[in-house]
C-alpha cells in the first residue's frame, strides 16, 4: 500500500497554493492581488502537468485503499483544472483590484481540490470529508461580494447544503455501521448480506447529498437563489465545479460500493435524472434573466448527465460518456459565462438586443455555446450527447433517451428566446448596456466558444481519456 | 475532390467572414457567385470523372472518432450524384439572383456558402453521424436565413417554428441511428459496412421501431402528411432564394435520407411497412395539391405543390418496397423515377421560387387575386411563368413528366389503388397553376395597392432571366434527352431495389 504524497501532487498543489495565496493577501497591496490569481492559475498548470504524468502510471489505490487513482480521478483532475482555469480567466475583470480578490482565488483553488477529492475518495468516510472541503469553502465565494443578494443566496446555499451534509452523514452512518468498514470494496462485500431496507435507505441518504452537490432534482432549490445572487465569476464555478465531484463519487459509490442488484439504484437515479432535466428545462421557459435562465439550464443539463450514472456499471460506454459529457459541458456552460462575464450591464435577455451588431464575435460565441448546449454538432455536447444516449440506450433505458430527447427539443425554445434579441436588429443599440466588461472575459468567451468546436471535432484525442475500467 | 467540392463553400465563407471592413456589399456578392461557379465547375468534372457502372466512387475514409464507431466516410454514386448537381446549380443561380441584395450582404452570403456546404455534405456522407451533422447544421443555417432576412415580424415566428420542428425531426432520427449502431457488431456508423451486415434483418419489433425513428425524421423534412405544417409559413416568410434552397434542396435531404438510408439499412422491415409509404405519399400528393388549391397566396401555393410532389416521390420509394405483383424491372423504375423526380422538383420549384420572388421585389404581394395582366407589361416574367408552371405539372419536354411518368409506371403493377389517387393529384395540380396563370398574367393590367406605390410592372431584368432561364432550361433538357441523367441513375436504382428485396 503506497502512502506517497507525491500520488497526490495535483490536489496538494491546489492545497498548497491556497495556503500561500491566503498568506500572501495579508501583505499584498489591493492594486498587486493579480499575483494571487497568477498563482492559482499556476496552480491548476501544475496540478495539469501533475495529471499527465500520473496517467502515464497504473491504476492504484494509495492511503490504506481510501483513494484511488485511477482513470476516473486522473479525468476530474483534468477537467476540474481545465475548468478552474477557464473560471479564472473570466473573473480577471470582475474582480479586479476588489477587496476580496485573493479570498476568491483562495477558495476558488480549495473548492477544486475538494472536488477531485470527492472523486478520487474510494472510502465512504474521505467521501464526506471531501463532500465538506468541496462544499464550504464555496458557500463563501458565492457570498464574497458581500451585497444583499449575494448574502441572501449564500446563506439559501449553506442552509441546504448543510442540510443535505447531515443527511449524508446519517447514510454514511447507517451504511458503514451495516458493513463494518467504511472502504468500497469491503462495504461491497459486507453490504451483501445486510438487510435490504437498511442499504436502501443508507444508499439513499448519501445520494441525496450527492445531489446537492450536482444540483439535481430534490437538491436543485440553491442553484437559480445562489447563481442570481452571487457574482458572475462564482456563478460559473458553482454552476460547473461541483457537479464534476458531485457526478464522480455518484458513479464511483454505485459501482463500488454498492453490491450489485441489492438495491435497484439504478432505477432511482433514472427517474432522478427525469425529474431533473424536466423540472430544469420548464422552469427555465419564462426566464427572462439571462443567470437564471443559465440556473435552469445548468439544472436540465445535470438531469442529462445523471443518466450516464444510471447506467453505471452496465457497460463500458457509461463511464466515457459520463466524462466526455462533463468536459464537454464544463466547456460550453463556461464560455455562455464568459459571455455574461463580457457583457456585466446586460442582465436581461432583452438587453442582449442588437449584440450581433455591435460585437458580432462575442454573439457568434453565444450562439456556439447556446447551441452548442442544446447539442448541436459539430459542437462537444453533440458527441456527448451522443455518447450518453447510446450508453442509455444499450443500457436498457430506451424510455430515458426518449425523454432527452423531449427535453432537448424543448430546450432549444428558451436557449433561441436568449439567441433571437441577441441576432435582431435592435431599434436604437444601447451601448451602455452592451458596454464590454474587459480583454481578459471577451478572450476568455472566444477560447471557450472555440475549444467547444475543437473538442467536437477533435473528439477521437479526448474521448479515450474517460474510460478505462475503475479500480475494481 | 468530394472533401474539397464539400467544404470549399465553407472555406470561402470563412474567409469573407475575416475580410476587413470597408468592402462594399456588391464585393461579398460577386464572390459568392464566383464560388457557386467553381462550385459548379467541379461538380461538372466529377459527373465527367463519374463511372456509371461502379458502386460508391471517389470515397474518402478517415478514423474521425474511431473508438465511437465514426469515420469520417464520403463517396458519389448515382443517387447523389444527380442530387449534388441539381444542389450546385441551384445555389448558383441563387447567387445569380441575389447580386442586388442589401440587407448585410456580407453576413447574408457567408449563410448561403455555409449552407452549400452543410447540403453537399449530407449528399456525399456514408458515415451516419458525418450525415446527421450537416443534416442539423442545415437547419441551423436555414433558421438565421430565414429569421434574419424573411419579410418582417411574422418571419420569426415561421423561423422558430422551422428549427422546432425539423429539430424533433433530427434527433429522432438520431435515436434511429443510435438504434442501428447498437444492432450492429462491430458497433458502427458506417452506411457502407451497414448496408453489408444489414444487422436488423429478422429482428421485428426492434427493426420496426428503428424504422419508426428514421421515418418520422425524415417525413418532417420531406414534409410528408401529417408532418408538413411547418413547412408552409417557412416558405412564405423566407427571402426567395431562401425558398428555392428550402424547397429545392432541404427538402430532398428528407427523401435522399429514405433511399440512402432508410431502404437499404432496414430492407426487411421497409418490406414489411412499405404500404405505410405508399399510403403517405399518396396522401401527401391529394392532400398537397388540395390544399394549394385554396390558396390565395402565390408563393404558399408553390410551398403546397412541393409537398404533392414530394409525395410522389415518397409513393416511388414505398412500391419499390412491395415485391407481391411486380418484378425487380419495375421497382427499379419506380426508384429511378423518384430519384429523377427529386431532382426535376429541385430544378422547377427553384424557378418557381426566384419568380415569385421577382414579383414581391416589384409589388410587395403574393396575393393571386390582386394581380392581373402582367403580361402585358411583363412578357419575358409572364412566359418563364408559365414555362416554370407547365414543368411543374408535368406536361411531356419536361424532366417532370419523366419522373412521374417512371413512378407511375413502376407503381402500377402493385399499387393499383395508390398510383390512381396519386395521378388523379396532377389534374388538380394542373387546375391551378392554370387559374393562377389565367389570373395573373391575362387581363387588364391591375397592381395591388403598395405604400411605395410605383403602379408599374418593370419585366425581368438581365440578372433575374440568368437565375431562371438555366434552370428552365435543364429542365427541359432532362424532360428531351433524358437518358444522360437516367444513364447513371439507373444502375445505383437497380443496386438499390436489389439490396431491398432481399
Amino acid at each position: 500500500m503506497r502512502e506517497n504524497p507525491a500520488a497526490l501532487a495535483p490536489e496538494l498543489a491546489l492545497v498548497v497554493a491556497a495556503v500561500v495565496g491566503a498568506v500572501a493577501s495579508g501583505w499584498l497591496p489591493r492594486r498587486r492581488q493579480w499575483a494571487v490569481r497568477l498563482l492559482a492559475a499556476g496552480a491548476c498548470l501544475g496540478g495539469l502537468v501533475a495529471t499527465a504524468l500520473a496517467m502515464l502510471g497504473p491504476p492504484e489505490r494509495v492511503f490504506d485503499g481510501s483513494y484511488a487513482i485511477d482513470p476516473a480521478t486522473n479525468a476530474a483532475r483534468v477537467v476540474v483544472l481545465g475548468a478552474a482555469l477557464v473560471v479564472i480567466g473570466l473573473s480577471a475583470e470582475p474582480l479586479r483590484a476588489h477587496p476580496r480578490e485573493s479570498e476568491f482565488y483562495v477558495l476558488l483553488l480549495l473548492a477544486c481540490a475538494g472536488t477531485i477529492a470527492l472523486v478520487g475518495a474510494d472510502d465512504l468516510l474521505t467521501v464526506f470529508a471531501a463532500y465538506l472541503l468541496a462544499s464550504v469553502p464555496s458557500y463563501g465565494l458565492v457570498g464574497l461580494l458581500r451585497d444583499r443578494t449575494g448574502s441572501e443566496a449564500s446563506l439559501k446555499y449553506y442552509l441546504l447544503g448543510a442540510l443535505f451534509g447531515i443527511v449524508m452523514l446519517a447514510g454514511t452512518t447507517v451504511l458503514v455501521g451495516l458493513g463494518a468498514t467504511s472502504s468500497y470494496p469491503g462495504l461491497q462485500a459486507a453490504l451483501d448480506s445486510a438487510p435490504r431496507a437498511a442499504v436502501a435507505f443508507g444508499a439513499v441518504c448519501v445520494t441525496a447529498g450527492l445531489l446537492f452537490k450536482i444540483g439535481g432534482v430534490p437538491a436543485q432549490f440553491w442553484v437559480p437563489d445562489a447563481v442570481d445572487g452571487a457574482s458572475v465569476p462564482a456563478a460559473a464555478f458553482v454552476t460547473t465545479i461541483p457537479k464534476i465531484g458531485g457526478l464522480g463519487a455518484a458513479f464511483r459509490f454505485f459501482t463500488e460500493a454498492l453490491p450489485p442488484d441489492r438495491v435497484d439504484w439504478a432505477l432511482l437515479v433514472a427517474v432522478t435524472a427525469a425529474c431533473t432535466m424536466t423540472l430544469g428545462n420548464f422552469a427555465a421557459f419564462t426566464q427572462t434573466r439571462v443567470k437564471r435562465l443559465l440556473a435552469y439550464s445548468t439544472i436540465s443539463q445535470a438531469g442529462y448527465l445523471l443518466m450516464a450514472v444510471a447506467v453505471a456499471g452496465r457497460n463500458g460506454l457509461a463511464q466515457r460518456a459520463l466524462w466526455y459529457y462533463l468536459a464537454a459541458y464544463a466547456a460550453t456552460n463556461l464560455a455562455a459565462f464568459a459571455v455574461v462575464a463580457e457583457l456585466p450591464a446586460a442582465r436581461t435577455l432583452g438587453d442582449y438586443c442588437g449584440l450581433a451588431r455591435h460585437r458580432p464575435l462575442l454573439a457568434g460565441s453565444l450562439a456556439v455555446s447556446l447551441l452548442g448546449l442544446v447539442g448541436t454538432p459539430p459542437t462537444v455536447v453533440f458527441v456527448g450527447k451522443l455518447e450518453i444516449f447510446t450508453a442509455v440506450i444499450h443500457g436498457g433505458y430506451t424510455w430515458l433517451a426518449v425523454l432527452a430527447i423531449v427535453n432537448t427539443v424543448a430546450s432549444l425554445y428558451y436557449y433561441l428566446r436568449w439567441l433571437v434579441p441577441a441576432f435582431r436588429q435592435a431599434p436604437s443599440p444601447n451601448p451602455a448596456v452592451l458596454s464590454s466588461g474587459g480583454w481578459w472575459s471577451a478572450a476568455t468567451a472566444y477560447a471557450a466558444a472555440t475549444a467547444t468546436v475543437i473538442l467536437g471535432v477533435g473528439a477521437t484525442a479526448v474521448l479515450p481519456l474517460g474510460a478505462g475500467h475503475l479500480l475494481p | 475532390m468530394l472533401s474539397l467540392i464539400t467544404f470549399f463553400p465553407a472555406v470561402a465563407a470563412i474567409i469573407l467572414a475575416v475580410v476587413p471592413k470597408g468592402r462594399p456589399g456588391r464585393f461579398f456578392l460577386r464572390a459568392w457567385v464566383a464560388v457557386a461557379a467553381i462550385e459548379m465547375a467541379l461538380v461538372v468534372a466529377l459527373w465527367v470523372a463519374y463511372d456509371p457502372r461502379a458502386g460508391y466512387q471517389l470515397t474518402e475514409s478517415l478514423p474521425w472518432i474511431p473508438s465511437a464507431g465514426v469515420g469520417y466516410h464520403v463517396g458519389v454514386d448515382g443517387i447523389s450524384l444527380p442530387l449534388l448537381a441539381m444542389t450546385a446549380a441551384l445555389f448558383l443561380a441563387c447567387a445569380v439572383y441575389s447580386l442586388r441584395e442589401t440587407r448585410r450582404p456580407r453576413a447574408y452570403v457567408c449563410l448561403f456558402l455555409g449552407l452549400q456546404t452543410v447540403c453537399t455534405g449530407v449528399f456525399v456522407a456514408l458515415d451516419l453521424i458525418v450525415f446527421f451533422v450537416f443534416f442539423d447544421l442545415s437547419i441551423v443555417a436555414m433558421y438565421f436565413l430565414i429569421a434574419g432576412w424573411g419579410h418582417g415580424e411574422a418571419a420569426k415566428d415561421a423561423a422558430l417554428k422551422f428549427f422546432l420542428y425539423t429539430f424533433v425531426g433530427s434527433v429522432v432520427l438520431l435515436l434511429g441511428f443510435i438504434g442501428l449502431f447498437l444492432a450492429s457488431s462491430p458497433h458502427t456508423f458506417d452506411i457502407v459496412a451497414l448496408t453489408k451486415a444489414d444487422p436488423l434483418a429478422g429482428r421485428g419489433l426492434y427493426a420496426g421501431v428503428v424504422l419508426l425513428a428514421l421515418g418520422i425524421g425524415f417525413a418532417i423534412k420531406t414534409p410528408t402528411v401529417p408532418f408538413h405544417t411547418w413547412l408552409p409559413p417557412a416558405h412564405t416568410e423566407a427571402p426567395a432564394a431562401g425558398s428555392a434552397i428550402l424547397a429545392g434542396v432541404l427538402l430532398k435531404l428528407g427523401t435522399y435520407g429514405f433511399v440512402r438510408i432508410a431502404m437499404p439499412l432496414l430492407p426487411g422491415a421497409w418490406r414489411r411497412f412499405a404500404l405505410v409509404f405508399i399510403i403517405l405519399g399518396a396522401l401527401s400528393a391529394v392532400y398537397g395539391a388540395l390544399v394549394a388549391l385554396a390558396q390565395r397566396d402565390f408563393k404558399r401555393m408553390i410551398a403546397y405543390t412541393s409537398v404533392n410532389h414530394m409525395g410522389f416521390v415518397v409513393l416511388g420509394i414505398g412500391a419499390a418496397g412491395v415485391l407481391a405483383g411486380t418484378d425487380a424491372q419495375a421497382r427499379t423504375l419506380a426508384v429511378t423515377g423518384a430519384v429523377t423526380q427529386m431532382v426535376s422538383h429541385g430544378l422547377i420549384t427553384g424557378a418557381l421560387f426566384l419568380l415569385s420572388g421577382v414579383l414581391w421585389d416589384r409589388t410587395g404581394s403574393y396575393d393571386i387575386e390582386a394581380h392581373s395582366g402582367l403580361a402585358g407589361p411583363a412578357p419575358a416574367f409572364a412566359g418563364l411563368t408559365a414555362v416554370a408552371a407547365f414543368a411543374s405539372i408535368g406536361i411531356p419536354g419536361f424532366s417532370g413528366f419523366v419522373a412521374e411518368f417512371q413512378i407511375f409506371a413502376g407503381s402500377l403493377g402493385s399499387q393499383v389503388a395508390a398510383t390512381a389517387v396519386a395521378v388523379s393529384s396532377i389534374v388538380i395540380t394542373a387546375a391551378l397553376f392554370l387559374r393562377a396563370l389565367q389570373r395573373m398574367l391575362a387581363g387588364p393590367l391591375r397592381l395591388p395597392k403598395t405604400p411605395s406605390g410605383v403602379g408599374r410592372f418593370a419585366d425581368l431584368t438581365p440578372r433575374e432571366a440568368a437565375a431562371v432561364v438555366p434552370l428552365l432550361v435543364a429542365s427541359a433538357a432532362i424532360g428531351v434527352a433524358p437518358r444522360w441523367l437516367l444513364d447513371v441513375i439507373e444502375p445505383a436504382a437497380r443496386n438499390l431495389v436489389h439490396l431491398v428485396g432481399g
